[in-house]
């Protein structure tokens, strides 16, 4: 539910080790809510959402330790560099992430020579690449992307996909929304396409 | 236990209470204005004259008792938003905000009243004394509850957000209150103390109640009625409310 | 654990002293406002003496009340509040990083150019000593008390008339031993009591108002 608007019922569906979900639909079909939904920072109105079994509001220490989850804002501070906003990052999530590793990082997203400027001076498609950093030093079990391509040229698209395949290779899970057609049929694939009933 | 469960939670659901206080809305109607019709009987034509403060002081009988529902109300409503934060019942939270607009003109009537009552006996139209301080502060918060509900366009977020700031005011209301007397009693060279001593009369005693009794039953029949229009207001994509205004039509 | 709560304080101070302008409007709001009352009342020292201890403090009250709404709306509008909800750390303790970072921004200036204004008044100097004291425990709890305001009307539209409305009559037990206690100071009664009270008040707004707070911006972010 949106306001008063009921966007989705009868939805039902598991995600096991190393699956990849794979969600569709038009502007406006519900997918960020449902993303928000499974992250569990809206409550839904009925029905339930488990992790290992259990509902994600009764354990949700436990699960956002599971959990990775990447909005279409970018969550950076756009008065701190692109090091800052990472470190800061990590210790949010209660891990230490120390300066050199945190350099590395900014090697490997290739924003090497960037890491001085207030990260509000960088490109739109920069921003992004900080902000999927995240994803490279993490390993948490599911992670729920929204629209984690856009604004990406095509070598960090690839990139991407590349480090998404290694995250369900090791037996991650993602969920993922987009708009672009991308190729990440390694591992096996379900797909949800919401909007199919008209409102 | 099961079925228990199931009874209990049957009220909860707008559906079913919807016809229920619409029942129950006449009957407290009736018992509101006899109780209040009586009340204000005793305390004009029965109640002795005050020795001391004269004809003036029967204003008590509506200012105590409005004081008294003025408290009362707000515990409800923050008892209401507990059971909502707790069980996730929507119709706790309609409770709440279909009892704050009375809570809030009971807490506007005391102050009123008040005001009346001070001039003649003290002499001026406001008195910083600590109960009448802590009611403004009272009434403060029920327009602060009703501004924020008001403001906020989402409805679940408007019941939660509201039931939040109730229950951190039922927190702080003995800190304010506390602070509030230690405050006036520091000052006490400016105010005045309200007569506490005078011993009641049992017929003023009983009048008060026999008020505050008819404030109650007033306050439930206002709260029916407009948990009602607010079912109605925001159930309006229900399916039980498309059945009943098919029905009618 | 602490080292979140030291990195959520680095970052929060870190970006206001790379805009410094923050800072200072409320700063500068606070010395207008203070000022403003002997033009209003009248230059006689023994009326300003009188009044000192309530104009101040209801200038740090209004001061520290205008610096709420940007407590939380930053993060919001950039992200980095959804992914403090979604930390696995106890959202509160966040919160009383974020809290504390807000008073060493808003509140400390207020308490470190407090004993200037009371010059203005003619305090003497062990008012002005117990002025800075009840401040010290006094703007804290502003702090505290004042989050919960800003969590509830995070980006409502008219968010900081409302968080006025919601916030400043829980403030009043903190008006009322605050000032009381340079009043008591000046009377010649002495202000300790109403300084114990005041951390009394302190040390329950640190116990209780960070659960209200986070419960409050769950339910906002929603």
């Amino acid at each position: 539910m949106r306001g008063d608007r009921r966007l989705f019922e009868h939805l039902d569906f598991d995600l096991e080790s190393g699956q990849f979900m794979y969600l569709r639909g038009h502007n406006g079909s519900g997918k960020t809510t449902l993303l928000r939904t499974l992250a569990g920072l809206l409550r839904q109105e009925e029905g339930e959402i488990l992790w290992d079994d259990t509902p994600i509001h009764r354990i949700r220490d436990s699960y956002h330790e599971e959990l990775m989850y990447l909005g279409h804002l970018n969550a950076l501070k756009g008065d701190l560099n692109a090091i800052e906003n990472l470190r800061i990052d990590s210790a949010v999530r209660g891990q230490h992430l120390d300066e050199a590793a945190a350099w590395q990082l900014l090697t490997d997203i290739g924003l090497r020579g960037h890491e001085d400027l207030p990260t509000k001076y960088l490109s739109q498609g920069q921003k992004r690449r900080v902000a999927l950093a995240r994803l490279w030093i993490n390993r948490s079990a599911l992670w729920i992307l929204d629209e984690p391509f856009s604004a990406l040229d095509a070598t960090s698209v690839d990139v991407l996909q590349a480090i998404i395949r290694q995250h369900l290779a090791r037996g991650g899970m993602a969920i993922v929304t987009t708009h672009q057609e991308v190729d990440l049929t390694s591992g096996e694939v379900c797909c949800v396409v919401l909007g199919a009933r008209d409102a | 236990m099961q079925n228990r469960l199931i009874n209990w939670f049957k009220y909860s659901s707008p559906a079913t209470f919807y016809p229920v206080a619409g029942r129950l809305a006449p009957i407290f109607w009736v018992i509101a204005i006899a109780l209040i019709g009586y009340g204000l009987y005793l305390s004009f034509f029965v109640a002795p004259t005050d020795y001391k403060q004269g004809e003036g002081y029967r204003i008590i009988f509506i200012h105590v008792p409005a004081s008294w529902m003025s408290m009362f109300i707000y515990l409800v409503m923050a008892g209401w938003s507990a059971i909502g934060l707790v069980f996730n019942t929507r119709l706790s939270f309609m409770m709440a905000q279909a009892l704050a607009p009375t809570g809030a003109m009971f807490a506007f009537i005391s102050l009123w009243t008040g005001s009346f009552w001070g001039k003649p006996m003290w002499g001026t139209w406001w008195v910083w004394d600590a109960r009448i301080t802590s009611e403004l502060i009272l009434l403060f918060l029920y327009l602060g509850y009703m501004a924020l509900v008001g403001a906020i366009d989402d409805r679940r977020r408007a019941d939660r957000a509201g039931s939040i700031l109730l229950l951190v005011g039922v927190v702080n209301i003995p800190i304010i209150y506390f602070s509030v007397k230690w405050w006036n009693t520091l000052h006490q060279g400016a105010t005045v103390k309200m007569n506490g001593q005078t011993s009641m009369d049992e017929t003023m005693l009983w009048t008060m109640l026999i008020m505050a009794l008819g404030f109650w039953a007033y306050s439930i029949a206002v709260a029916m009625v407009r948990v009602r229009s607010i079912m109605l207001e925001r159930e309006h994509d229900a399916q039980w409310v498309r059945d009943m205004i098919g029905e009618q039509a | 654990m602490l080292e979140t709560l030291l990195w959520i304080i680095r970052r929060d101070v870190t970006i206001a002293l790379r805009r410094r302008t923050d800072i200072f409007t409320t700063l500068i709001f606070f010395v207008i406002v203070v000022s403003l009352f002997p033009l209003g009342i009248g230059p006689e020292l023994d009326t300003l003496r009188l009044i000192a201890p309530g104009v101040v403090w209801v200038g740090a009250l209004l001061a520290s009340m205008l610096a709420l709404e940007q407590l939380f709306l930053a993060d919001h509008r950039d992200g980095t509040l959804e992914q403090m909800l979604l930390a696995p750390q106890p959202l509160s303790l966040l919160v009383i990083g974020k809290v504390i970072a807000h008073w060493l921004i808003t509140g400390l200036p207020l308490v470190i150019m407090a004993p200037l204004l009371g010059l203005q008044y003619d305090l003497s100097l062990e008012a002005l000593k117990v002025m800075i004291w009840s401040l010290l425990l006094g703007t804290p709890t502003l702090s505290l008390l004042g989050a919960i305001g800003a969590a509830l009307t995070l980006g409502l539209r008219s968010g900081g008339v409302l968080v006025a409305l919601l916030v400043l009559p829980l403030y009043i037990p903190v008006l009322i031993f605050g000032a009381g206690a340079v009043e008591a100071t000046t009377s010649g009664l002495g202000g300790s009591s109403h300084l114990s009270m005041l951390g009394a008040i302190l040390l329950l707004a640190l116990l209780g108002t960070p659960f209200a707070t986070s419960a409050a911006l769950r339910v906002s972010a929603e």
